[in-house]
């Protein structure tokens, strides 16, 4: 595919672009979403939190009590340097210390397609915090699928930089992979949203598959329950 | 300082009166609400930012105090007090029992971490000051740090434990054994009386303080300040001379130690670091130490301290988690070992600097200036 020259591009599978001091500003597009689905005052925590840019921005405009999980030290250190609540670990290993319902919302943005156990990481998020806020690139974006087709090779997008050998990127999955996922496990979704390549939101059901085929990503917000009355699959 | 009153130790003895030596730097605002406990390590003291009386060196965390610095002595009250057992001014071994007029000797009684904390605790009362700031400290100061917050947690508001652990590991009870070991090996450490008889166990103390030194830096740090240089001169020379830099290093950091520090005191501090299991008073259950705390934790560790590693300090990290504590974890990249929270590292006190900043907001004490 080739490499789009779209200036609101946004860029998975790198750090986080935002220095918290101009987090107003400059939040990404999916990460501004996200900060809107959150109730103020909630108790957050932020798994894959960058250089913590949601979490400066929910501390000073939601007067959120954010917490912050992060793999990489220099990101982990520049958080703490900000007077952010970070602690270095990973998504994969650290989540089983957390207590079950210790958070309001925890989000994992654009990291559960690098994990090692994303399954086990869905079930993790939904045991630590009454909701979990999920973000991920829509592998079954038509972009994607086009260029597999095409070329023959793996897709390279502004959103997934990084060739085959040595992308982060280990689970990638479809927006109805991971619906069907959420099914399987028992967790309900308790809101979505799908976004254009330009991190505007959609209105399209992202349970059909014509989300499934123009969505760039997916934004899900899940509870530990499949009970019906929890589901709505449109925001 | 003097206290009056007696403190029960958690080997049981009611130990006191005594004295805490302390220094403070900086101002106590009006609120009393800007002081941060500095606790130092096993062979450190009070004189964190004003020079040794005794070898006239800086303060061993210089670096970090001062006016504008990260424990900035314009905004905070910094209080540093030589812990129980010591050998700067609180009352330790090789002060005079008044029940028998002679040195305590190894009829002092044994201290823990515990006892160290409460110690101060009395200091703070006798300061009149209710909460602090912030209590850090490295090493057995990060001990104290984390004791103080399973033990006063509503006296703390922030603490930070830099390359620490919540218990002192086999391998380190180890260390420490062979450094009392040679002390004890010493003829002139008389069965711990050698200050009754005049006399002072110098070569034992400094073969102690060389096999804990080396505990203190990595090999990386070793190669790169020594390698294999010889000591003033070209080649080996088929002896037992300290031929090597490293050998004659060791030597110095040996004999200049003996000079400052009391052999019995090494004996107890090492004992109370030895004991330090805080998850042990609580059911073997580390979160459960801390269960509740509404504390801000820093914790701190370095990549190449192999006697504190970063496993030890996640450990804490993780227990805090379950406990749902505030809590940030930093591993700061450098080949300094254990010692690096004694040197300038830009990166932490990069990060000191805004924790104790994000932490002074929530504290009411305002953004530095």
């Amino acid at each position: 595919m080739a490499t789009s020259g779209d200036s609101a591009a946004l860029n998975f599978g790198a750090a986080r672009a935002t220095s918290p001091a101009s987090a107003a500003d400059e939040l990404r597009r999916d990460l501004r979403l996200i900060a809107d689905m959150i109730e103020p005052g909630s108790r957050v925590l932020d798994i894959g939190c960058g250089d913590g840019a949601l979490l400066a921005y929910l501390a000073r405009y939601k007067s959120v009590d954010g917490r912050g999980i992060e793999l990489s030290q220099s990101g982990v250190n520049a958080c703490v340097g900000h007077g952010l609540s970070v602690i270095q670990g990973d998504a994969d290993s650290d989540l089983e210390a957390y207590p079950a319902g210790g958070f309001d919302v925890v989000v994992l943005s654009q990291t559960l397609q690098a994990t090692r156990r994303p399954r086990r990481v869905v079930e993790e998020l939904v045991r630590i915090g009454r909701q979990a806020i999920v973000s991920f690139p829509n592998f079954g974006f038509w972009q994607i699928r086009l260029s597999l087709l095409l070329t023959g090779r793996m897709p390279l997008s502004h959103c997934l930089a990084h060739p085959w050998y040595e992308t982060p990127n280990i689970h990638l999955c479809t927006i109805r992979d991971f619906v069907a996922l959420c099914d399987e496990i028992g967790v309900g979704v308790v809101r979505s949203a799908t976004l254009d390549r330009h991190g505007q939101p959609y209105s399209l059901d992202p349970r059909g598959s014509l989300a499934n085929l123009l969505a760039e990503q997916g934004i899900f917000v899940l509870c530990g329950s499949a009970d019906p009355q929890y589901r709505e699959s449109r925001c | 300082m003097r206290v009056p009153a007696s403190l029960r130790l958690d080997c049981g003895v009611d130990f006191g009166p005594f004295t805490i030596a302390y220094r403070t730097y900086g101002t106590l605002n009006e609120d009393r609400s800007n002081a941060i406990l500095i606790c130092h390590a096993l062979t450190g003291d009070q004189y964190a930012a004003d020079p040794h009386p005794i070898t006239g060196k800086p303060g061993w965390w210089e670096t970090m105090i001062g006016a504008g610095g990260v424990l900035d002595t314009e905004r905070y009250f910094l209080i540093c007090a030589n812990v129980l057992g010591g050998c700067m001014g609180t009352t330790g071994p090789q002060d005079i029992d008044p029940a028998t007029g002679e040195p305590w000797a190894l009829s002092f009684p044994v201290i823990t971490i515990r006892d160290m904390a409460c110690a101060q605790k009395l200091l703070l009362d006798h300061l009149e000051i209710e909460s602090l700031f912030c209590v850090i400290g490295g090493s057995m100061g990060a001990m104290q740090v984390l004791q103080w917050a399973a033990s006063y947690p509503d006296r703390v508001f922030a603490a930070v434990p830099i390359a620490g652990a919540a218990r002192h590991s086999a391998q380190n009870i180890a260390f420490h054994e062979v450094g009392r070991q040679a002390i004890m090996a010493d003829p002139d450490w008389c069965g711990g009386r050698y200050l009754s008889v005049n006399r002072k166990p110098v070569r034992g103390l400094a073969v102690a303080r060389m096999a804990a030194h080396i505990t203190y830096l990595s090999e990386a740090a070793l190669h790169r300040k020594f390698g294999r240089n010889l000591q003033d001169r070209l080649a080996v020379t088929y002896g037992f001379d300290a031929d090597f830099q490293v050998e004659s290093y060791l030597r110095h950091q040996g004999s200049t130690f003996v000079d400052r520090f009391d052999a019995n005191s090494y004996l107890y501090i090492t004992r109370a670091m030895d004991y330090f299991d805080l998850a042990a008073e609580h059911g073997g259950s580390l979160a459960r130490a801390l269960e509740g705390t509404r504390s801000r934790f820093c914790i701190i560790s370095f990549t190449s301290d192999w006697l504190f590693p970063t496993s030890e300090s996640r450990e804490i990290v993780h227990a805090l988690n379950a406990a749902a504590a505030n809590v940030s974890f930093v591993e700061i990249a450098t080949d300094n070992g254990h010692d690096a929270f004694l040197l300038h590292e830009p990166e932490l006190f990069a990060t000191l600097r805004g924790f104790l900043n994000g932490c002074a907001e929530h504290r009411g004490l305002g953004r530095s200036g």
